[in-house]
């Protein structure tokens, strides 16, 4: 029905609309967009995120063969490639895409962050039955706001396997970030295993993709030199709770490629820039189960945009960005040279690399690699007081040598050279007045309910950690984003205090790989968790176990309580760090049914996933 | 309402595992001092031809052999395994055991047992039921029996791995078997492996060489190398040591009550 012809139409009108808009841009810009993609790129291999917009836009699902250094795989694409190509919207208008899947499985498409109709929202099993091979299911929706965003496949492993695009929505009013040139930067995960086989190993050996275990020669050099009796106590502590302090990341960089606009470190995906230009990068994170911290070496990044609302600006120097985020930054190069862009993997074992530069061709150091981080005693939950171990001393200072530098602890005890004048984290302490006004902050006990077989532990102790930028972070003099640094650049509209409160735990067992929330798979929940419409509440995460989850509720947005008062951000994916609680308030201003979930994707295929109904709003007579 | 409560119920009836009791639950539902009624938002429910929007109950199969050596002493060839699997999900799998010697230290050509049980999970272990099929020669004849089988298998504390069993035979002999084992990693791919197994009998079974009270301890070192995960080559030592009334069966039979075997094997899993 569709076909070529269509996708024809759709290129044309992009450059029409292009020449149209050329001012918003400037004359540079539009001449990079016009020229194809490789003629700026870097030599080797450049990938092509060729871009579509319109009114009606077409997408194809099928399998491709995918080249990853010197190996060929088969990835599942949108439209060929990996990324899929950049849909570029309007806010204010209407779309339509009509998505045809060539595959042999059920695919679906959802469109992440994008407040759409219930039918639209592409989850198979919740907003439809997902689209039958050789079908095509016709996407309509109006767009209601703008944004950086991204879309990707819902069904089973395809997203792992390559069904992942970025979004672009422009504002109708003018954009209040100013800059002269983008470049979307979507950081992905790329396995030759198939999503089955990644599962099938994670659910028969725990810790099964981590090369980073602590080992009898880390355990003799760690007794050399903080001492035997101390280190052993650690290394027992750690084996009595059967638990792994290097747990960071199920599926690590032994299983996968890290890869930058579907570009390997070694390719080098390069974007450019003329000097004194404002450049704003949308990063995107589509990994399936990677969580990185990005900075550019040289280059300072000020955040304006996060999960596509914006933000007041803030100047940092790294962030941490989840599966499903997305961060907007301006950076202003001002030497002639390239810069490199730096994705490192939450584990150390591995990284997306890419390049800013004046000219292709150009590259640039690759930072040195940061040691491997380890899981401390604060982020299980366990509360200080009731520690009582002899010899071991909880300040930051000892935990630095234990665990490598860069280990962040509870309570900083170094000096970090403010060369901002702003919010320094070692004034971050636990008196800090802006914590007391995040709602239970406060360190919580855990109530005797452990939630089943399925989850592993509780900890003792959950606190707020929003002010905290996460493990392996921080102690190296550099500014990190945290959540509480997240302002929106203009209140929402409904201000109203939540008029009621619900709380979930997320659970799981990590030598099982069973993933819950309340202790319970997604099949083993009776009922979807009810909104009702037009309600506004608060909803409570409580992290039970001592990895990060990146919560995602499609819908509607979450306003993160991180103490920003009228200006509380809004996201639409969380990422809750171990033994954490944090709440956000929910306007249930979407009916139907929606789908809620980590979007690590074998946490979610595992059970961590749940429903949230939103009634229906009252027929008025 | 009762057309809801059909849809409802046939819902159930194929098991989608979406929660259906929601659409009950929301009728039901009722906001203290509103005083409104909320409504059933039916035409959201999910259709009955609609996938699941994860498949979290998947099942797998899988199958370790922790011990799979051949142990050379003089002119006899010994070998040994410890297979076990397992198919299921997350709360219930149907186990599969099966350990075996042959030319054993008591003079037996083969000592073999396989064992199917069902195994449900809490927590850290898996508790299991099934039954068992011994079989071993006895003066030079095969002799066979079947047991009623109750074990606890799982990870404890200081991560030992434990493997318990309880069986009850046919005559209504009593025995037990334990095992445990811990992972030393030397590095990421050297592994030094201990394990000691012992078992114990209620009953003296003389066509089974068991005893009254504890029977035997085998206490072994392994050291592997993870070729892959999956496949990994070893080599190791036992101690195999015969106690009480098992050992005197085992003089009775000519054989040796303290054994050190060489072994050299393979772990392997899928």
């Amino acid at each position: 029905m569709s076909g070529k012809e269509d996708e024809m139409k759709t290129d044309l009108i992009s450059r029409r609309q292009l020449l149209k808009s050329a001012g918003a841009f400037g004359m540079l810009a539009l001449l990079e967009r016009l020229a194809p993609a490789y003629a700026w790129a870097s030599a080797a291999d450049a990938a092509l995120i060729p871009q579509l917009t319109g009114n009606v836009i077409d997408l194809t699902l099928a399998e491709t063969p995918f080249r990853v250094g010197d190996r060929t795989g088969t990835a599942m694409t949108i439209n060929g490639t990996v990324p899929g190509p950049l849909v570029r919207l309007r806010e204010g208008g209407e779309v339509t895409l009509r998505v045809t899947n060539r595959l042999k499985e059920v695919s679906s498409i959802h469109w992440h962050g994008l407040l759409v109709p219930p039918d639209m929202d592409g989850v198979p099993g919740v907003s439809f039955g997902g689209i039958r091979p050789g079908k095509t299911f016709t996407y309509r929706f109006p767009l209601k706001q703008s944004g950086t965003y991204w879309f990707h496949s819902h069904s089973g492993g395809q997203e792992q396997s390559g069904v992942y695009a970025p979004m672009i929505i422009d504002p109708i009013a003018p954009d209040p970030v100013k800059y002269d040139r983008e470049h979307v930067v979507v950081l992905s995960d790329w396995s030759f295993a198939s999503p089955m086989e990644i599962m099938d190993k994670l659910k028969k050996q725990a810790g099964y993709f981590n090369f980073q275990r602590r080992t009898m020669q880390e355990f003799l050099s760690d007794a050399k030199k903080n001492g035997w009796r101390r280190t052993f106590d650690d290394y027992r502590m750690w084996s009595r709770m059967r638990m792994d302090p290097t747990d960071f990341a199920d599926v690590t960089g032994r299983a996968y490629t890290y890869l930058m606009n579907g570009l390997s470190p070694a390719a080098n995906w390069t974007g450019l820039f003329r000097l004194g230009e404002r450049v704003r990068l949308r990063f995107i994170d589509s990994g399936a189960m990677s969580i990185f911290d990005v900075r550019i070496p040289g280059l300072k990044m000020t955040v304006v945009q996060a999960d596509g609302q914006n933000v007041q600006p803030v100047e940092v120097d790294e962030f941490r960005i989840s599966a499903a985020e997305t961060y907007d930054v301006i950076v202003e190069p001002k030497e002639d040279r390239a810069y490199t862009i730096f994705a490192e993997s939450i584990d150390r074992s591995g990284y997306a690399r890419g390049t800013l530069a004046p000219r292709p061709g150009m590259s640039a150091e690759i930072p040195a690699r940061r040691p491997r981080p380890l899981r401390t005693m604060d982020e299980m939950g366990m509360s200080m007081e009731g520690m009582g171990m002899k010899g071991m001393e909880m300040d930051g200072m000892d935990h630095g040598n234990m665990q490598m530098p860069g280990m962040r602890h509870g309570q900083e005890m170094e000096e970090i050279p403010n060369t901002h004048g702003e919010d320094d984290r070692s004034d971050r302490t636990a008196n800090d007045p802006q914590r007391a006004q995040i709602p239970g902050s406060a360190p919580v006990k855990h109530g005797p309910d452990t939630h089943g077989p399925g989850n592993q532990m509780t900890p003792e102790i959950t606190r707020g950690r929003l002010d905290e930028p996460g493990a392996g972070l921080g102690g190296d003099g550099r500014r990190v984003l945290t959540y509480t640094d997240l302002k929106s650049l203009h209140p929402y509209p409904d201000r109203r205090e939540p008029q009621r409160e619900i709380e979930i735990h997320i659970t799981g067992h990590m030598e099982r790989f069973i993933w819950s929330f309340d202790g319970k798979k997604y099949s083993e929940a009776k009922e979807p968790i009810h909104f009702r419409y037009g309600e506004r509440l608060r909803w409570t995460f409580v992290n039970d176990t001592m990895m990060e989850h990146p919560l995602h509720l499609h819908g509607m947005f979450m306003e993160l309580e991180n103490g920003a008062g009228k200006h509380l951000p809004r996201k639409h994916t969380i990422n809750l760090k171990p033994a954490e609680r944090l709440s956000v308030a929910i306007t249930a201003g979407a009916p139907g049914r929606w789908a809620f979930h980590c979007h690590l994707l074998f946490h979610m295929e595992a059970g961590m996933f749940r429903v949230v109904e939103v009634s229906e709003p009252e027929a008025r007579p | 309402m009762a057309l809801v409560s059909l849809f409802k119920v046939g819902f159930q009836a194929k098991n989608y595992g979406v929660p259906f009791g929601a659409v009950t639950a929301f009728a039901q539902t009722t906001r203290s001092g509103s005083g409104r009624q909320e409504r059933a938002p039916s035409h959201w429910s999910p259709q009955a031809d609609w996938p699941n929007p994860v498949d979290d109950h998947e099942r797998f199969t899988f199958i370790l052999a922790d011990v799979l050596e051949y142990r050379p002493k003089g002119t006899d060839r010994d070998f040994r395994w410890d297979i076990e699997g397992w198919h299921g999900g997350d709360y219930h799998r149907i186990w599969f055991k099966s350990e075996g010697e042959r030319h054993t230290a008591f003079k037996a050509d083969y000592d073999v047992d396989f064992q199917l049980l069902y195994g449900r999970f809490i927590r850290y272990y898996d508790v299991q039921v099934g039954a068992r099929a011994e079989t071993q020669t006895f003066q030079g004849r095969n002799v066979t029996r079947g047991h009623a089988v109750i074990g606890l298998e799982g990870l404890v504390p200081y991560r030992y791995e434990i493997e318990s069993a309880l069986f009850i035979s046919h005559n209504g002999d009593v025995s037990a078997r334990f095992t445990i084992t811990k992972n030393y990693l030397l590095t990421q791919r050297l592994i030094f492996q201990p394990r000691f197994e012992t078992h114990a009998a209620i009953q003296k079974v003389e066509r089974f060489t068991t005893g009254r009270g504890l029977n035997n301890i085998e206490l072994g070192f392994r050291l592997r190398y993870e070729i892959r995960r999956e496949f990994a080559p070893y080599a190791g030592v036992s101690f195999d040591r015969s106690f009480f009334g098992t050992a005197d069966l085992v003089r009775q039979e000519g054989g040796d009550t303290r054994q050190v075997r060489f072994a050299a094997g393979v772990r392997l899993w899928f």
